[in-house]
Order: structure tokens, then C-alpha cells, then sequence
């Protein structure tokens, strides 16, 4: 049986959550785009990156999503094992949706397979798109949702290699992906890596890497040196914001592996758009909840 | 780089004063038409329900709010990725006489053969700024093909000042995205042949 009260309740704060994550760029973002607004100093980045500040101030004041395209909604949800409301999680999750859709307003995403028809409320077959994991020995849930809009789903692909391409072979597909495609994702983007046995299991990493805050680093330390000389290699190959070139190209680069098979090198990437709206709540079983990704704001 | 205030309808002499890189703040008539409509147009051969002739179309899909006595308001609108629209941009703009296409990224050979053939320009709108664009939009004159969804309808606005619109193609052949890929394949193989060996990790 499920409680329509906490239904109610839990997709309330849930839709009052991604309002705002469709409004906000998360601490770690924003706090790199002024970074690196002050390098991008010549051509037309800096009408760009004083355009980028322009709206998201606007946003703000006028409670609206920044960016039109709100993306196909994703949840990435690690549930506690002991929370009490793992029976009415699923049915919360999409009536958050729901209400997010009314009360944002979000755009209409949800485009059926084969039927080709848009539902206009951003609920279709597997979406919102939900992934769970369990935690051991806890009793609240943390909620990831992402936006994945159009543009910054565009360069996202999977390939498995052979051993013999090495990481070389993984470096040359994330630079032509990103010349080739990164100039419409509206850069700079955060560039996500998945590295498997796997197409699927790359691909799904490469956008948990996304979750990681910018600037945050692989534990291996081979992994968190690649990363860091991607991003230096990614920069200077100069896309600027836009794509209309400049001194720098990625807000970075995460890693995320698993053990690959002796025969397969698999390598995944997805790309977040500069408006990476991403966002992390804790919500404990009495709805209490802490905002991870914009501290001390109130829902 | 120069800065001009157009209005539409847009001349051919407005035209032919744009190079890539000049920006343009644009009055006047500008719809919004992406993939359906191209697809619409140029694939099924259908009329345009919207006179596009010297105006502009905006490759974009807004968030529209329907306000209570039915006429609606623009929440946010921002470019979307404008090659997608490659394969069909060049017929459209000669099917429409639209003079000036607004979206986002580069487009290909054959919207910039489209361009010189048709007197017309591509520009670039800062991506994501959606709520910048949406204040720059006096008034939603209407909307057709409202059946194909709100991202993908055809609404027309009235645009004031709209703009930043970096002219990506201009109407004599140039394209500023694709001389900014060259130049940055240009750089890509040196930087790449340097990383491969910072990452021999296989033994
Ligand atoms: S890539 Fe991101 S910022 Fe650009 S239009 Fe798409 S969702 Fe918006």
C-alpha cells in the first residue's frame, strides 16, 4: 500500500528542488564560470561569459528556468536500506515531475519512441529517468536529478576498443568527440569519462562523473593525472565559450572506471553544457533535508 | 567587427553590409522554427503558415506559459544546436525568404552555399541565455503548428534589441565556426600526440 501522504509530501519538496536547480547552477559551477570568466578576456568571450552572468542574475530574480531546455529529467538516487519510504519513492519521483512541469515552468521533453508524440508533461515510457543504489545501513535518500538537455546530450557516445588502442585510443575519441560536436553543447562544458568492459557501463559512468563537483578528482592517481591533463590538453585547444574560440575549452574533466575484460577497452562520454544543472538533496525520513550542491538555501 | 541595429524586414543591401564576426541587434519579426518545421516545410512541401519573408527564424524551442484569457507569454528561450537543421536550411530559406537564421553552434557547406545563394545570414545567439532572450521579446504575436508540440511550434514574436547575433555565416561564403574548426583540429593533433605519452598505462 502506498502512504498518498508522503507521495504527496516527498514530491512537493522534490518539485520544489528541481525548480530550483532549473534556475540555479550549482556552488561548484558558478564558482568556476567566474573563474574563468576572468581569463577569457579577448574576442567575443567576454560578451558571452557577461551574457552567461546576465541570465543567470535574471533567472534568479524572476524565478524562471535559465535555460529553455530543461532537459529530459534524471534522478540518480542512493536510498538508504533502513529508509522507510523505498514503496513510495518511484510514484514521488514522477509526481515531482509532474508538479516541477506545472510549476517551473519546464519545457516539454518527453518525446514516445515509435509513437513520435510529445506526452507535454515530461513523463514517458522510463522517464523520468531513474537510477537507484543501495546503501547499506542508512535511512535517508540522497536525490541527484540532472537535466539533460538536447545540445549537451549531443556529443555523448559509447566505443569499446581494443586493448591494443590503449588510452591512447580513449584520448583520441574524447578530443575528435569534443572538436566535432563540443561547439554545440554550449561550452565550456564539464566533460564526463567512463572507462569499462563495457559500452553500456561506460556510458552510465560517464554521467555519474558528471555528478562529481568540478574540480574534484579520480582517487587513482593515474586516473586523476588524465583527467587533469585532458583538461589542460582540452583547453588549449581553445573552443572558448560557445564554441567561438578563446582561451580555454571545459570547466573539466571526470573520470569514472570499472574493471574492464581482459579483451575490451570501453570508453564512454557525456557532456554537461555550461548551465550544468545538476543538483544533490539529502532528504531524511521526517522530509528534513540538506541542499549538498547550494548550501544554506531554503526550499 | 562591426555592430549593427536592424529592423525587419531585412534588405538585401542589410545584407550584404554583414561579414562574419559583426554583431547584430535585431527589431522586429523573428519565429521560432526548428527540426518539425524544417521538416515540414522542406521535406513534406507544405506552406509556411508564417510569412518569413526578410525576417528571421530562430532555431528554438521555448518554454511558452498559456495565461488565463488564452494568449500566451515566453518564460525562456534560448538557441538550439542549428546544425540539425543542415540538411534542410538552404531549401528553407529559398521555400521562405527568410533573411536571417538565429541559432546556435556552426552550420555546414551547405546552408553557407544556401546563404550567398539566398541572401541571407546565420548567427549566434550566447547558448543558454534563454531568459536574456526572452526579455528582449515585446510581445507573442501568435503561434501555428501548435500541434507539434510546444518546442517544436511555430511561435512568432516581436523582438526588441534582440541580440547579442554574432554572424556566424555571412552572405559572401565565409564561416566563422568552421574557420574556428580548422583552426582547432589544427591544434588538436599536436596536443594529442603529447598526451599519449602521459597516459601508457597498459604494461
Ligand atoms: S546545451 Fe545546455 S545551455 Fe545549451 S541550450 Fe542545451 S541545455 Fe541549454
Amino acid at each position: 500500500m502506498h502512504d498518498e501522504k508522503i507521495i504527496d509530501q516527498l514530491s512537493d519538496l522534490i518539485s520544489s528542488f528541481i525548480c530550483y536547480a532549473g534556475s540555479h547552477l550549482p556552488d561548484d559551477v558558478d564558482a568556476k564560470l567566474k573563474e574563468m570568466a576572468t581569463i577569457e578576456t579577448e574576442g567575443f568571450a567576454p560578451t558571452i561569459y557577461k551574457a552567461m552572468a546576465d541570465n543567470m542574475e535574471i533567472a534568479d530574480r524572476l524565478k524562471r528556468p535559465s535555460c529553455q531546455d530543461t532537459g529530459i529529467i534524471q534522478f540518480f538516487v542512493k536510498v538508504g536500506t533502513k529508509y522507510p519510504y523505498q514503496n513510495e519513492l518511484g510514484e514521488a519521483l514522477e509526481q515531482a515531475v509532474l508538479k516541477a512541469t506545472d510549476r517551473a515552468p519546464l519545457r516539454h521533453n518527453a518525446v514516445q519512441i515509435f509513437d513520435e508524440i510529445n506526452t507535454g508533461n515530461n513523463v514517458g515510457v522510463r522517464v523520468p529517468w531513474v537510477d537507484m543504489e543501495l546503501v547499506p545501513d542508512r535511512d535517508d535518500i540522497e536525490v541527484y536529478v540532472y537535466m539533460a538537455g538536447g545540445g549537451c546530450s549531443l556529443p555523448g557516445m559509447a566505443k569499446v576498443l581494443m586493448p591494443l588502442e590503449g588510452y591512447e585510443g580513449i584520448v583520441r575519441v574524447i578530443f575528435d568527440q569534443m572538436t566535432s560536436y563540443g561547439v554545440n553543447a554550449c561550452p565550456p562544458c564539464l566533460v564526463g569519462v567512463g572507462i569499462a568492459g563495457s559500452a553500456e557501463v561506460a556510458a552510465k559512468l560517464s554521467k555519474k562523473a558528471l555528478l562529481r563537483p568540478v574540480g574534484s578528482h579520480n582517487p587513482n592517481p593515474k586516473a586523476a593525472m588524465m583527467e587533469e591533463e585532458l583538461e589542460k590538453g582540452l583547453n588549449a585547444v581553445g573552443l572558448g565559450p560557445g564554441g567561438l574560440s578563446g582561451k580555454l575549452s571545459v570547466m573539466g574533466v571526470n573520470i569514472e572506471q570499472a574493471a574492464r575484460h581482459p579483451a575490451t577497452l570501453a570508453v564512454g562520454i557525456s557532456t554537461a553544457c555550461w548551465a550544468h544543472r545538476r543538483a544533490c538533496i539529502k532528504i531524511n525520513p521526517d522530509m528534513s533535508y540538506d541542499f549538498v550542491t547550494s548550501k544554506g538555501v531554503k526550499l | 567587427m562591426s555592430i549593427y541595429h536592424l529592423t525587419t524586414p531585412v534588405s538585401d543591401e542589410d545584407i550584404a553590409k554583414l561579414h562574419i564576426g559583426d554583431v547584430i541587434y535585431l527589431t522586429g519579426d523573428i519565429t521560432t522554427g526548428r527540426d518539425d518545421v524544417h521538416h515540414r516545410v522542406v521535406i513534406q512541401g507544405r506552406e509556411c503558415p508564417v510569412d518569413l519573408k526578410g525576417k528571421a527564424v530562430f532555431h528554438a524551442g521555448p518554454i511558452m506559459k498559456k495565461l488565463e484569457d488564452g494568449s500566451y507569454t515566453c518564460v525562456a528561450v534560448g538557441p538550439t544546436t542549428s546544425m540539425r537543421m543542415e540538411k534542410a536550411e538552404a531549401e528553407f530559406l529559398e521555400a521562405t525568404g527568410v533573411k536571417i537564421i538565429i541559432g546556435k553552434g556552426g552550420m555546414g557547406p551547405k546552408t553557407t552555399a544556401g546563404c550567398k545563394a539566398s541572401k541571407a545570414v546565420h548567427t549566434i545567439f550566447p547558448g543558454g541565455c534563454a531568459v536574456v532572450a526572452a526579455e528582449c521579446i515585446e510581445k507573442v504575436k501568435g503561434v501555428e503548428w501548435l500541434d507539434l508540440g510546444m518546442p517544436e511550434a511555430m511561435w512568432q514574436f516581436q523582438g526588441k534589441e534582440f541580440g547579442p547575433l554574432i554572424v556566424s555565416i555571412d552572405s559572401y561564403g565565409e564561416n566563422l565556426i568552421d574557420n574556428n574548426k580548422i583552426a582547432f583540429n589544427e591544434k588538436k593533433e599536436a596536443i594529442v600526440e603529447e598526451l599519449y605519452k602521459k597516459v601508457q598505462f597498459m604494461h
